[in-house]
């Protein structure tokens, strides 16, 4: 077990932004209320894999909601403690620790504060290795374990608790008590023993994040290449290096789409790589070849200050670098690949392990 | 005959101007921005009153760009001691105001606050009863810890801004005539950033009031009785009394003054303005005659903020950049700043900066260009290409196309650009540009805005965006606004994404010409 500072927690959001592959939202929130904890005087405490017990309970915590009412109703903080409550008593059996269920964005620095204030340590693990639009797009989920029981409370101390068929199910209704809440939910999910953590998480992506993020910082520090920085940390492969020179939208069945054009210079000069996004980069691919797709991670930052560019934000003109990093093993399983493969995006895309791609060209 | 001045504080020069009823301009000057500001504002306004031979008595309008907010915001000095009230309990207790913000800056604000019940939801409904005796003791509390200024903000208040406006008529009450500065005037969604932006406002209110009295007791000084207006950051104009109220918004009036004149001077309404300086040079885009607005968190002095401001990159290139040889060729971004005039080679000083290269290569004619016989063409013209490519690629940042568009370039260090820049469908300088800045101030139209949430469940789109331009429109013409010459020049829809209900946030602009006296 170890204990988190602020700057690690700091260190920690840049890489979560990173890991975020351009959606999941900014981990700023969760960031502030961590250090906050912080100075109430709780401690961050973070757990590997390995030091929980078989039989101990985990549930791991999280935001659900739009990110517009995220950053203007800020959590209370007691929110996902009275789900968690409520979880617990009705599973009877006293919580061990909580974890976030994505690696990436929004959701990778809340489930902190709430680990503190519980007075429980939080699982150096995560049920994405990423960030991913849905909650059943976990590694949880593709190896059995269900969203449900789950709770889901409001600032005024609503509590719900959910039971459903299936984990499409819990995803659909709490959309709905979402929006009766005003928005957002804070929600404690996919309760599961210290054994099938271990089955089911993918391990040390909290440390990723944090090494990530100082990777990146010490490179500005030192005025150091940050490519290089995030290369290393990540275990990721440089795709390419240029210019946005157009990026188109539309929304084509429910799904906002779009396509970042990027042109490339110095190696990759006379290159075009086009980045398929949806939420989140989704599939990478140079003159016509696929680079890099879902579930592996792709994620463009900027060429300068590597601070990732986010679907949202990207445009015409930045100038970035786009890097791929390898997902779990766990999603290039059949079972995985059915779940957040690129044929579940809507894309017609053989899913190719980025190493072995990279190792071809 | 009517006379107009315009005066606009940038880094390193203070710049001044007067214009006629035409907008000509008749007289102008250029002086050294002073550390505290006001002298150099009052040292530019003695010069250019003295250059002109113009009847002080009929200078009916004075207006100013400066910088004051920002240096004390920046420097944390002069600020006011905030009182904070946040309307949102029981959420947002997780992260209390100021949370995120630098420890200097804190300590020079005092930092006291409370977070009281109330606040709305994204849909209006209530999110949880205000509760008047807990404002009254929170207020109470701020009162007797001596604050200066109060800060209030509530959760969703751009939705539903009640609970702010009742907090701030008891606030009247128990703190008497201080500075309070409500977030929904200011800022828009992202409750930590509208706050930020709100205390920010409320800190410098004092420094405001200061800035305007000084200039305004100058001008009665000289004998010029006009009306005092202060330019915002949106390239338009606001009443003395109503920049007290919102002097955030002077942030960066600099730059949009420039890409203001700019627009003026070349009678373009869209292009790029590359505005340079003595030290940096800021580009903007210029949006049927306005600066285009920033669409990214905007950090002051270390803090998030969301209000507007104008989309700008600066880069560390202007008149006085020194220029160095080592491993290639490197410009900025250190700069002999104001005392180009001692120490660049061509005025007898040992360094070589941007203007002596500009100076080699005849673009312009200053100093003498014999000390500079040790430079040769192989070196000057390394520099000179970094310089351009330096500007050509802030310019590509700042274009949402591959297509070639006009570049205006503005400012005192324009002598430094070439006739031709890469990505320019054309390069124009045009006449009077190296105040380009102050004219912009000069020729100011005021401007009326509303930034709200409406609902679309009753009424139609057309319906509600009717109403929002008419309301913009109503409070240009309540600012000073000639009624035959406002005009909406900007509307903006942005749907709330993902929520049921159909709620669109209207914001629009309105601008017109200062009625003519």
């Amino acid at each position: 077990m170890r204990s988190l500072d602020k700057e690690a927690i700091e260190n920690l959001s840049v890489g979560a932004a990173i890991l975020g592959t351009g959606g999941g939202g900014d981990p700023y929130i969760g960031k502030l209320t961590a250090i906050q904890a912080l100075e109430e005087g709780y401690e961050i405490n973070i757990v590997d894999v390995k030091d929980v017990p078989k039989d101990a309970l985990v549930i791991p915590s999280a935001g659900m909601g739009t990110p517009t009412v995220i950053v203007e109703k800020l959590p209370r903080g007691t929110e996902i403690i009275n789900a968690f409550r409520a979880l617990g008593e009705y599973l009877g059996k006293e919580v061990f620790a909580t974890m976030p269920i994505e690696a990436g964005g929004l959701n990778s620095t809340f489930p902190l504060a709430v680990g503190a204030k519980m007075g429980i340590p939080i699982v150096d693990a995560d049920g994405m290795g990423r960030a991913f639009p849905e909650l059943q797009m976990t590694t949880f989920h593709i190896n059995g374990v269900p969203v449900t029981p789950m709770a889901l409370a409001d600032e005024r101390d609503n509590i719900v608790l959910l039971n459903t068929c299936d984990n499409y199910w819990a995803e659909w209704i709490a959309r709905d008590i979402t929006i009766r809440f005003g928005g957002t939910a804070w929600i404690a999910l996919y309760p599961m023993t210290g054994k099938e953590l271990r089955k089911a998480a993918i391990p040390g992506t909290l440390t990723l994040a944090e090494r990530l993020g100082e990777a990146v910082r010490e490179a500005r520090e030192k005025k150091e290449n940050p490519i290089d920085a995030v290369l290393n940390a990540s275990k990721g492969f440089e795709l390419f290096k240029g210019k946005v020179v157009d990026v188109e939208r539309r929304t084509t069945g429910g799904f906002a789409r779009g396509v970042v054009k990027i042109e490339g210079f110095g190696e990759y000069s006379d290159n075009i790589l086009e980045v398929h996004i949806q939420n989140e980069n989704l599939v990478a691919i140079k003159n016509g070849d696929v680079l890099a797709s879902v579930p592996d991670l792709i994620t463009i930052l900027d060429l300068e200050t590597a601070v990732p560019i986010t679907t949202e934000s990207v445009k015409y003109g930045q100038r970035c670098f786009v890097i791929g990093i390898p997902c779990s093993e766990m999603w290039r399983t059949e079972r995985g690949l059915e779940v957040a493969g690129p044929k579940y995006f809507g894309y017609n895309v053989e899913y190719k392990p980025i190493e072995k791609i990279m190792g071809e060209v | 005959m009517s006379y107009r001045i315009g005066i606009d504080v940038g880094g390193t020069n203070t710049d001044a101007v007067i214009v006629d009823k035409e907008n000509r301009v008749v007289a102008k000057i250029k002086v050294a921005t002073t550390e505290d500001v006001t002298t150099g504002i009052l040292n530019a306004l003695d010069g250019v009153l003295k250059e002109s031979d113009v009847d002080v008595a009929e200078i009916k309008y004075a207006m100013l760009g400066t910088t004051h907010c920002t240096n004390a915001i920046v420097e944390r000095k002069n600020l006011a001691k905030v009182g904070i009230i946040r309307i949102g309990k029981p959420a947002t207790l997780s992260i209390k105001p100021l949370i995120s913000w630098p420890e200097d800056l804190v300590n020079a604000i005092g930092g006291y606050m409370h977070i009281i019940a109330g606040g709305h939801e994204y849909d209006g409904r209530e999110l949880s009863k205000l509760n008047e005796d807990e404002v009254r003791k929170a207020l109470r509390d701020l009162k007797e810890k001596g604050v200066e200024a109060l800060a209030i903000s509530a959760v969703f208040s751009p939705v539903n801004n009640e609970h702010e406006m009742r907090v701030a008529e008891i606030a009247r009450e128990i703190l008497g005539d201080i500075p309070i500065t409500l977030s929904h005037e200011i800022g828009s969604i992202g409750l930590l950033e509208r706050e930020n932006a709100a205390v920010i406002n409320a800190a410098v209110v004092k420094v405001a009031k200061t800035a305007i009295k000084s200039f305004e007791n100058a001008l009665k000084e000289k004998g010029v009785e006009a009306k005092l207006y202060i330019t915002q950051n949106d390239g338009t104009l606001m009443s003395a009394e109503y920049a007290l109220k919102y002097p955030v918004l002077t942030i960066a009036s600099g730059p949009a003054n420039s890409l203001r004149g700019a627009a003026f001077l070349s009678g373009l309404k869209d292009g790029i303005v590359v505005d340079i300086g003595g030290t940096t040079t800021d580009i903007g885009v210029l949006v049927n005659g306005f600066p285009r607005e920033s669409s990214v968190a905007v950090e002051i002095g270390d803090v998030r903020t969301n209000f507007r401001m104008p989309d700008l990159v600066s880069i560390g290139l202007g008149g006085g950049s020194l220029v160095k040889f080592e491993n290639g060729v490197k410009v900025g971004p250190e700069s002999v700043g104001y005392r180009l005039e001692k120490e660049a080679l061509v005025f007898g000083g040992d360094k070589l900066t941007a203007t002596d290269i500009a100076v080699y290569l005849k673009r312009v004619e200053l100093g003498d260009p014999s000390r500079l016989r040790n430079l040769n063409d192989k070196l000057v013209e390394k520099a000179s290409e970094r310089m351009k490519t330096m500007v050509e690629e802030a310019i590509d940042r700042m274009k949402t196309s591959p297509d070639p568009v006009p570049v205006i370039l503005v400012g005192g260090g324009s002598i430094l650009l070439p006739g031709n820049l890469k990505g320019a469908s054309k390069v124009i300088k045009p006449k009077n540009f190296e105040v380009a800045n102050a004219i912009g101030a000069a020729i100011a139209q005021v401007s009326g805005e509303i930034d709200k949430v409406f609902s679309l469940e009753e009424r139609g789109r057309e319906e509600v965006l009717r109403e929002a331009k008419e309301i913009a429109v109503e409070e240009a013409i309540k600012a000073g606004a000639d009624p035959n010459t406002v005009e909406i020049v900007d509307v903006d829809e942005i749907p709330l994404a993902y929520l049921p209900g159909n709620a669109i946030r209207i914001r629009a602009k309105a601008a017109g010409y200062l009625k003519i006296l």
